[in-house]
């Protein structure tokens, strides 16, 4: 525990020791805003809640969070730290973790400064800001789901251009199968098993409940399993790996 | 202390290293050589965990890298090839990351960071960021990064790599002291080096031990060992002299450098030619600049077993 603590905190410093956090959050903050703005509309629909906002999420982190992840071991593998790193007493699940929920954090703290727009819209009307907060949990939660993915790519390879592009084809992969026009394309032919598989596989199926702040717990263990997954396969990805530096 | 049995490790096809087998003990500067691509950063890496060997193991302090990975880790230093660190962090800042994955507790931490930064002289630059550091600071913190712990065993690949002479002497210096209570275990590719520190040789070539021996009784091996170079104060007499010699008892061949006059005198296996020498110079009447008795080449050894 310790040992993850220690990794999480040098990650999340080395994150503002660049300016790219400062660009990242910068980015991600007009991102989200125009996306909730601009394309959901979220002031003349004249509802007081932030819908518009949170259902463009999964099309924010697409992009963004692969951004974030793509450095967590590509990078370790160009520069050659991730010898250092691996021939410390440490355990490589305490290294994937630690790296992991650093940059988890730090997402976190990107979606955390979109606060105005809450404080705008509670200030304007009446919202239910249980939803809403809700609705912050399950965004947190699905990019956690996203980084696990980029975190796997990344161990992959040394190069973080490589590491990006594949995280996200594999987002979109798994962001697309739940949408309806796919699944649509997808029942005229497979049977019905298949359809209702991958529509359960999907970042979009499990975030439709979350997004309007609705925390159903198969939701949660979904993003929780497939974050677990994705880091146990980082894992197995680095230990096979190990020497090709 | 360190104990490796039958290393193994192919990439592919390509075996890269081939069985390789020794044991050392505190008190030991154990030298690594070889060519380059000779397998020495890759069993140094094998050792340290970081490559998992095909076949084979070792054991640090009697704790055996694969079954027991994390308990070995602890007993090494270790400083990878080329002294990777983070480079947006202070020297400071990095140590303590190592200390921290190191366990060190706080007033451990405290003392063994001074005692660190002041000998490797770290002082100066503790705030600086790794990346604006030059390639023999950068080193410095690698080996300051290595014995933080103060561990029983430290594998260094390459520590002199990239510091002037003045860093060198430094470095070796410190080698030299922590080998009185430490096995260490370097690498290099500089042959003086070994003469300098080690006390103990393994010369890896294809993967494979070549020869494991004291840097003496290497250099014992050499044609040069026991032969006599001179130097006469009037080149003139060279070819007077070199016929001289090439009849006294004991001389297996002579060799004169066109360059500086240099005449050297290989003996026939291990005979003392010295008093020979030395007398049948003294009849001739001539003088000298300059005779001594050489203990051998490693560089001429080296290229003979590994080529």
């Amino acid at each position: 525990m310790n040992h993850i603590r220690s990794i999480f905190r040098r990650e999340l410093a080395s994150y503002f020791g660049t300016p790219l956090a400062y660009v990242f959050v910068l980015i991600f903050l007009v991102a989200a805003s125009a996306m909730a703005f601009q394309l959901g509309r979220l002031f003349e629909r004249g509802q007081a809640d932030l819908q518009p906002f949170f259902t463009f999420h999964p099309w924010l982190y697409l992009l963004l969070v692969p951004a974030v992840a793509m450095r967590l071991w590509a990078e370790e593998r160009r520069s050659g730290t991730i010898e250092l790193l691996l021939t410390q007493p440490i355990t490589l699940w305490q290294a994937v973790m630690g790296k992991f929920l650093a940059a988890w954090a730090f997402i976190g703290i990107a979606l955390a400064l979109t606060f105005p727009i809450w404080i705008t819209i509670d200030y304007l009307g009446d919202p239910d800001n249980g939803a809403i907060a809700a609705a912050y949990f399950g965004s947190f939660l699905m990019a956690g789901g996203f980084l696990a993915v980029g975190s796997c790519m990344s161990a992959l390879t040394r190069n973080q251009v490589v590491a990006f592009v594949l995280a996200v084809a594999m987002c979109l992969v798994l962001l697309l199968i739940g949408y309806p026009a796919v699944l649509d394309a997808v029942s005229g032919w497979a049977p019905r098993l298949l359809t209702d598989t991958l529509a359960s596989l999907s970042f979009y199926t499990h975030f439709e409940s979350l997004q309007k702040g609705v925390i159903d717990l198969r939701d949660v263990l979904f993003y929780l399993l497939l974050s677990g997954f994705f880091l146990s396969a980082t894992c197995v990805v680095l230990d096979a790996r190990r020497g090709d530096v | 202390m360190l104990k490796t049995d039958g290393l193994i490790k192919r990439y592919g096809t390509l075996t890269a290293v081939d069985g390789v087998s020794f044991s050392a003990t505190a008190g030991e500067v154990l030298g690594f050589l070889g060519p380059n691509g000779a397998g020495k950063s890759t069993t140094m890496r094998m050792i340290a965990g970081f490559v998992t060997p095909t076949a084979g193991t070792a054991s640090i302090c009697g704790h055996d890298i694969q079954s027991d990975p994390i308990a070995a880790k602890r007993q090494l230093g270790y400083l990878p090839e080329g002294a990777p660190g983070y480079g947006e962090m202070t020297v400071e800042g990095f140590l303590r990351f190592v200390a921290d994955l190191r366990g060190l507790t706080r007033e451990r931490r405290v003392a063994r960071l001074r005692d660190v930064t002041a000998r490797l002289q770290l002082a100066d630059v503790a705030g600086q960021t790794l990346d604006t550091l030059s390639k023999g600071f950068r080193r410095r913190v690698g080996l300051a990064q290595s014995i933080l712990h103060d561990p029983p065993v430290l594998i260094l690949d390459e520590p002199t790599d990239g510091l002037d002479p003045n860093q060198k002497h430094e470095v070796r210096a410190l080698i030299a002291e922590m080998a009185r209570n430490k096995l260490v275990v370097i690498s290099t590719h500089i042959l003086e080096e070994v003469d300098a520190v080690c006390t103990r040789a393994i010369i890896i070539a294809r993967g494979r031990i070549v020869a494991d021996e004291t840097p003496q009784g290497l250099a014992a091996q050499s044609r040069y060992h026991r032969a006599i170079s001179l130097r006469l104060q009037d080149s003139a007499d060279t070819e007077r002299v070199r016929s001289a010699l090439a009849t006294l008892p004991g001389v297996s061949t002579i060799e004169a450098s066109a360059d500086d006059g240099r005449i050297t005198v290989f003996p026939v296996r291990d005979q003392e030619l010295a008093p020979v020498v030395n007398r049948a110079l003294e009849q001739m009447g001539l003088r000298l600049r300059s005779l001594a008795i050489e203990a051998g080449r490693l560089d001429d050894v080296f290229r003979r077993i590994t080529t």
